[in-house]
């Protein structure tokens, strides 16, 4: 009854009504984000999302319940911001998410603890320290558990050096430096990258994560893909370069802040809260500018390696698709395909629905995401259309 | 005359109705409240020992398998690779690391806490003494994740200075030695050993203040009737009197400053894989603690966590034995004392 009405004031609200009613509007996915010009074009969206969902397949209504989930604390301000506006929108529908850690919130998920999970990588489905995650999580589901791309992280290589606005770095300098091969901001490997930049003599401090990060492995993930030959480790959630660790992503962003000379590598977010300048990167196709555009690019450039609606991405780090900043992570929420409690999996999908919705994505870069690109997303919303 | 078990002359008459005298510290009125409390008591002890008993069981039983998978010597390897088939993992970094941050601590606190005791107690006027006594204190009450922000962002700037004149004036020395293992910031075992010694102050204070304060006047005033200056009245009357409790204080102190966690995880700086092994206290590193709480996120496998657990069974042994021998300490000292 509620959600009938409710549709009806969204449909009136595409209408006329513009401002203040589409707010109240269940489902409605124009709420409360006031990017300029966005106003007649977010509520006609969301009245043709309302008339889809009266028609169609089982709506974008808002669901009551509580639902939780735990896992990745890269996508942690992200998921944070869609509950505000989830819950702002939903009466009675409650979102928690405990920013734990991917590996923590797997496990969780795994144990049934949660109803949702959040993870920088997808489920391994190879077995790892004596668990096949993927196998449990179909376990636990008694369906296939299925990894939806959410979120997109670019991973901005962070620096502070007086004097120096603009940077370019080519894979194979970025190993280097996080090896502690080169030492030195005005060594000929930089230098030669930076032709015309004046580069000073300061000393490269690399800091590094203390704890194990999703954002480490993804990181080593791009320099182990992208310069083989330098960087042999193995991608790994802890570190395996050279330089100073410290905690989360706070620490190592406040220490390049603090330390002249200083590197890092640390979500966009961090970088852009801390004013830190931002290298540029030039796999092979010329200088990069870290965007929301162009890390998309690289998210549209994966290759799907799940089948069907099990959207697990496999990233190309060696792109040389002009444009693409190719650091990304992509942060997956892992859910069952079909729900034990047919109300939490209603929920899970109005809540899914919102944060895969295009409004909802573009709102995200504003705090350092980027949005999905429209084909993922695409893919995306047929699977949680298949949620049951 | 009252003994050590409060039993009293009484206690040895036979009351009127014939019962037998009440004996020793097994001394009973065979009331239903006497029962009660003493089985309370007797209760809270058990579990106590239960308790401490049943973590060091847990422990035991999630450190074992992994334990029994470590191609690493636990004991003395710095390595730390605990994931994968074939984890080899060692304490050695991270027990001198908790070991020397918690000594510099222990080093400028106890002095630091005594004399402010001592302050409070003997020298400062009555109007001044309980003020400052709860400065003190209230240093106890900030939470260490503010111990943590504040080392690392207000005051730690201004001690890189300070470590960089140490290390280039007593480099020679290998504790001072210049850092190896790339550790230029205040993200140091010295640093944090600083930071540790305010977080630990206040109990080492609140302890001595309160021994000192139970120093007999008769003491006190016989030290001073022979002609001793209020310093000599301290060292021969006040010192001795409240050294048993000084040294408990500092013990609970040291126990804090192993077992931090929070502000060490914010300021230390852990070192790259691979780092060679340093005595210096310019460098970085982890403790059992930190290590820990920076990793706990991501214990996806029984063979990590019983990693981890294995090193906190180490600080739990460490704490134990430390204790273990301050109560030998102070039992020793009160045979001479008494």
């Amino acid at each position: 009854m509620k959600t009938l009405t409710s549709r009806r004031v969204a449909r009136l609200s595409g209408v006329a009504l513009v401002g203040s009613l589409a707010l109240s509007a269940c489902g409605s996915d124009n709420n409360s984000t006031t990017t300029a010009g966005a106003g007649s074009n977010g509520s006609s969206s969301s009245s043709a999302g309302a008339s889809s969902s009266a028609g169609g397949s089982a709506g974008v209504a808002c669901e009551k319940g509580t639902l939780s989930g735990e896992g990745s604390t890269a996508q942690q301000n992200a998921i944070e911001e869609v509950i505000s506006q989830f819950q702002d929108a939903c009466e009675g529908a409650t979102v928690n998410y405990n920013p734990t850690g991917s590996g923590a919130g797997i496990k969780q998920f795994n144990a049934g603890q949660v109803d949702f999970a959040g993870s920088d990588s997808a489920l391994k489905t190879e077995m790892k320290d004596g668990v096949v995650e993927q196998a449990a999580a179909d376990k636990q589901c008694g369906s296939p558990a299925w990894n939806l791309p959410m979120v997109t992280g670019p991973i901005a290589v962070a620096y502070k050096l007086n004097g120096v606005d603009k940077l370019i770095l080519t894979p194979d300098v970025i190993a280097k430096i996080f090896l502690g091969q080169i030492t030195t901001w005005n060594d000929p490997a930089i230098a030669k990258v930076n032709p015309g930049v004046t580069l000073p003599s300061t000393a490269i401090k690399v800091f590094f994560r203390s704890d194990e990060s999703g954002t480490t492995e993804n990181f080593t993930k791009y320099l182990n893909g992208a310069a083989p030959k330098v960087w042999t480790a193995d991608p790994a959630k802890k570190w395996t370069g050279k330089g100073e660790g410290k905690e989360k992503t706070a620490g190592v962003a406040g220490a390049v802040k603090a330390t002249e000379g200083g590197i890092t590598y640390a979500e966009w977010s961090a970088a852009k809260d801390n004013n830190l300048s931002m290298a540029q990167v030039d796999n092979g196709a010329g200088a990069v500018t870290l965007t929301g555009e162009s890390a998309g690019k690289a998210v549209a450039a994966a290759k799907q390696v799940g089948t069907g609606n099990n959207i697990k991405l496999a990233l190309d780090y060696t792109t040389k698709a002009a444009g693409t900043y190719p650091i990304v992570l992509v942060t997956y929420e892992i859910v069952c395909s079909k729900g034990k409690d047919p109300a939490k999996a209603a929920l899970t999908k109005a809540f899914l629905k919102q944060f895969s919705s295009p409004e909802q994505q573009k709102a995200l870069e504003a705090i350092g995401y980027a949005p999905l690109p429209a084909e993922v997303a695409a893919k995306v919303s047929s699977a949680i259309d298949a949620l049951s | 005359m009252s003994s050590l078990t409060g039993a009293s002359a009484v206690d040895h008459v036979p009351d009127p109705s014939g019962h037998s005298p009440l004996g020793g510290a097994r001394a009973s009125t065979g009331r239903l409240g006497d029962r009660l409390f003493g089985g309370a008591a007797t209760g809270a002890g058990l579990l106590v020992i239960a308790i401490v008993t049943l973590i060091a069981v847990f422990l035991l039983s999630q450190a074992v398998p992994a334990l029994s998978r470590n191609g690493a010597n636990f004991l003395t390897s710095t390595e730390w690779n605990v994931a994968g088939d074939h984890p080899r993992f060692g304490i050695a970094n991270l027990l001198w690391t908790t070991v020397a941050s918690s000594v510099i601590a222990m080093l400028i606190a106890v002095p630091l806490g005594v004399g402010v005791a001592l302050f409070v107690t003997q020298y400062a006027p009555r109007w001044l003494s309980r003020p400052a006594a709860s400065l003190v204190d209230l240093l106890a009450a900030v939470p260490s994740i503010v111990y943590g922000l504040w080392g690392a962002y207000v005051f730690g700037p201004h001690i890189t200075g300070l470590q960089s004149g140490l290390s280039s004036v007593l480099g020679w020395i290998p504790f001072f030695s210049n850092s190896t293992g790339g550790v230029d910031s205040s993200g140091t075992i010295f640093f944090i050993g600083i930071v540790l010694s305010i977080m630990v102050l206040p109990i080492v204070t609140a302890l001595s203040r309160e021994v000192f304060a139970q120093t007999p006047a008769t003491h006190k005033e016989a030290a001073l009737a022979l002609g001793a200056t209020r310093w000599e009245m301290i060292r021969t009357a006040v010192l001795p009197f409240g050294r048993p409790g000084v040294i408990s204080a500092s013990m609970l102190g040291l126990g804090r400053a192993l077992g931090e966690t929070v502000a060490v995880a914010i300021i230390l700086s852990s070192l790259a894989n691979g780092t060679g092994w340093s005595f210096s206290l310019f460098n970085g590193g982890e403790t059992f603690a930190s290590k820990i709480a920076n990793n706990a996120g991501e214990f996806d496998s029984p063979q990590k966590t019983g990693a981890f657990i294995a090193a906190g069974l180490v600080l739990f042994v460490l704490t134990f034995i430390v204790n273990a021998i301050a109560r030998i300490v102070i039992e020793r000292r009160k045979a001479f004392t008494e």
